[in-house]
């Protein structure tokens, strides 16, 4: 007994557990976080929303779909149609993560109802509730990587190896999301759930997984008639094919970096990244930035980072250094939970609360 | 009895913009509007209590800076998640280029 207590993790991911009635008693939940001083007209020419840039990409992204779709059913049945499946499956389960995000934010479109529609569409690729997801996310961004109060942690400690590994082939999704789905379609909300969604909200969680299952519905009974898996490989199992690319790029948001701080820059990471990954991506690399400023549209956040990064820690130079960086941190997570990768903030930088940063960063900085 | 309180000079917010103001404790935003006219709301945005005056200004509208919730400033009206509950609105009268408030 004793000796199951010693192995058992100190973190309480839960939202109603020890660890979030201690990140409330404490004061890291909904606290006051650290942003880098910028001047208000700056940030106001920076926070402009813009239809152009939201357009542009929205029309290369759904006729890169269509098209990939199209070379997909022309060719199925042949091996010809396994790289249009592969283009496919990445913008319909990967890219359709960052839509998702930006327009969750209402940030991508400056009309509304653009943000609306593409946030539906992708929410329904992403096989996310929506509703639920939006308070999720708006909770993350409340208390970010607070344990026990952040729905969104995608890697807990001490890191679950083999999780983070399938969550590359998107056969969580369907572990975890789809059934979600199911039982939010029959009226159910976890406690989880119920803690985020205002109650208010909650009817509005069990419709949209309603019209979420319908059209899974309707599309196995199509592949039925058809008495082929193409309608499904086009909806609901490119989940399975497509979502490495999210993956890949989204687990380094946070990942191996310290939790329980309110300061994004020792818990956030930047990461610079090739255009096609950028465009799929939508500029989430600069992901520091986004979370000390959500109200800058994913278009502005590579100058919005010129200005800033003179007080960040220095951006990972690519995917490849981030991973090498982050794989002996999550080796030494599996033995001591507590380890974590300091962020060394830039001499230009300034401190911020002397209990996030050891004493020699804090000298460095003044 | 409610008080009309000076809050700034009418110039001190640009166009299309929201500036903070402190009094008694309590906080408050100042909004000047696209057509030149002023209203004041609460200052903490309902959902997370954050300071509305780093937000964002769109005609009739102001976005809350954290989690990008939306509030009709003339009316204090709730009208994107996650904020769900209203705004108080406070009525404003400009005198002699300073912008009043009436705080109750």
């Amino acid at each position: 007994m004793a000796a199951a207590e010693l192995v058992k993790s100190k973190r309480d991911y839960s939202l109603v557990g020890e660890s979030s009635k201690r990140a409330i008693e404490t004061g890291l939940a909904s606290a006051e976080w650290y942003h880098t001083e910028v001047p208000r007209k700056v940030m106001k020419e920076l926070m402009q929303r813009s239809d152009g840039p939201a357009i542009r990409d929205t029309i290369i992204w759904i006729a890169a779909i269509l098209g990939s779709a199209a070379g997909a059913v022309l060719f199925w049945g042949t091996w010809w149609c396994v790289p249009f499946f592969l283009v496919y499956g990445v913008l319909y389960a990967s890219s359709s993560d960052s839509r998702w995000h930006e327009c969750g934010h209402g940030t991508a479109f400056k009309t509304q109802w653009m943000n609306d529609a593409v946030y539906q569409i992708a929410s329904f690729m992403q096989m996310r509730n929506p509703v639920t997801w939006r308070w999720s996310h708006a909770r993350h961004h409340t208390d970010t990587i607070i344990v026990g109060r952040d729905a969104e942690i995608a890697v807990m400690r001490p890191p679950d190896l083999l999780r983070a590994a399938l969550a590359f082939t998107g056969l969580l999704d369907f572990r975890f999301s789809l059934p979600i789905l199911v039982r939010n379609a029959f009226g159910y909300l976890s406690p989880d759930e119920k803690d985020f969604i205002p109650e208010s909200e909650q009817p509005k969680a069990v419709a949209a997984a309603r019209w979420h299952m319908a059209i899974y519905a309707a599309t196995i009974a199509l592949a039925l008639y058809m008495w082929s898996f193409l309608p499904l490989m086009l909806i609901g199992l490119p989940r399975l094919f497509g979502t490495w690319h999210m993956v890949l790029t989204g687990l380094l948001q946070h990942i191996g970096l310290a939790d329980n701080v309110t300061d994004h820059r020792l818990n956030t990471r930047t990461v610079y990244m090739n255009p096609i990954s950028r465009f799929i991506y939508w500029n989430m690399n600069y992901h520091v930035e986004h979370h000390m400023f959500p109200m800058v549209p994913y278009h502005a956040l590579p100058k919005l980072h010129e200005i800033i990064r003179h007080d960040l820690p220095a951006p990972s130079p690519s995917m490849w250094h981030a991973y090498k960086e982050v794989w002996p941190v999550l080796m030494k997570q599996l033995r001591y939970e507590d380890h974590f990768l300091k962020r060394d903030l830039p001499p230009t930088a300034k401190p911020y609360r002397g209990e996030f940063h050891d004493l020699t960063i804090a000298a460095a900085a003044e | 009895m409610a008080e009309w309180i000076e809050a700034c000079a009418a110039d001190d917010i640009d166009e299309e913009d929201v500036i903070r103001f402190d009094h008694g404790g309590r906080t408050f935003a100042i909004y000047r509007s696209p057509d030149d006219e002023y209203f004041a709301t609460d200052g903490l945005c309902t959902h997370e209590k954050v300071h509305l005056a780093d937000g964002l200004v769109m005609d009739d509208i102001i976005e809350c800076p954290k989690h990008n919730g939306r509030f009709n400033y003339k009316t204090g009206e709730a009208k994107r998640p996650p904020v769900c509950v209203d705004l108080r609105t406070y009525p404003v009268r400009v005198e002699a280029g300073k912008v009043l408030i009436q705080v109750g």
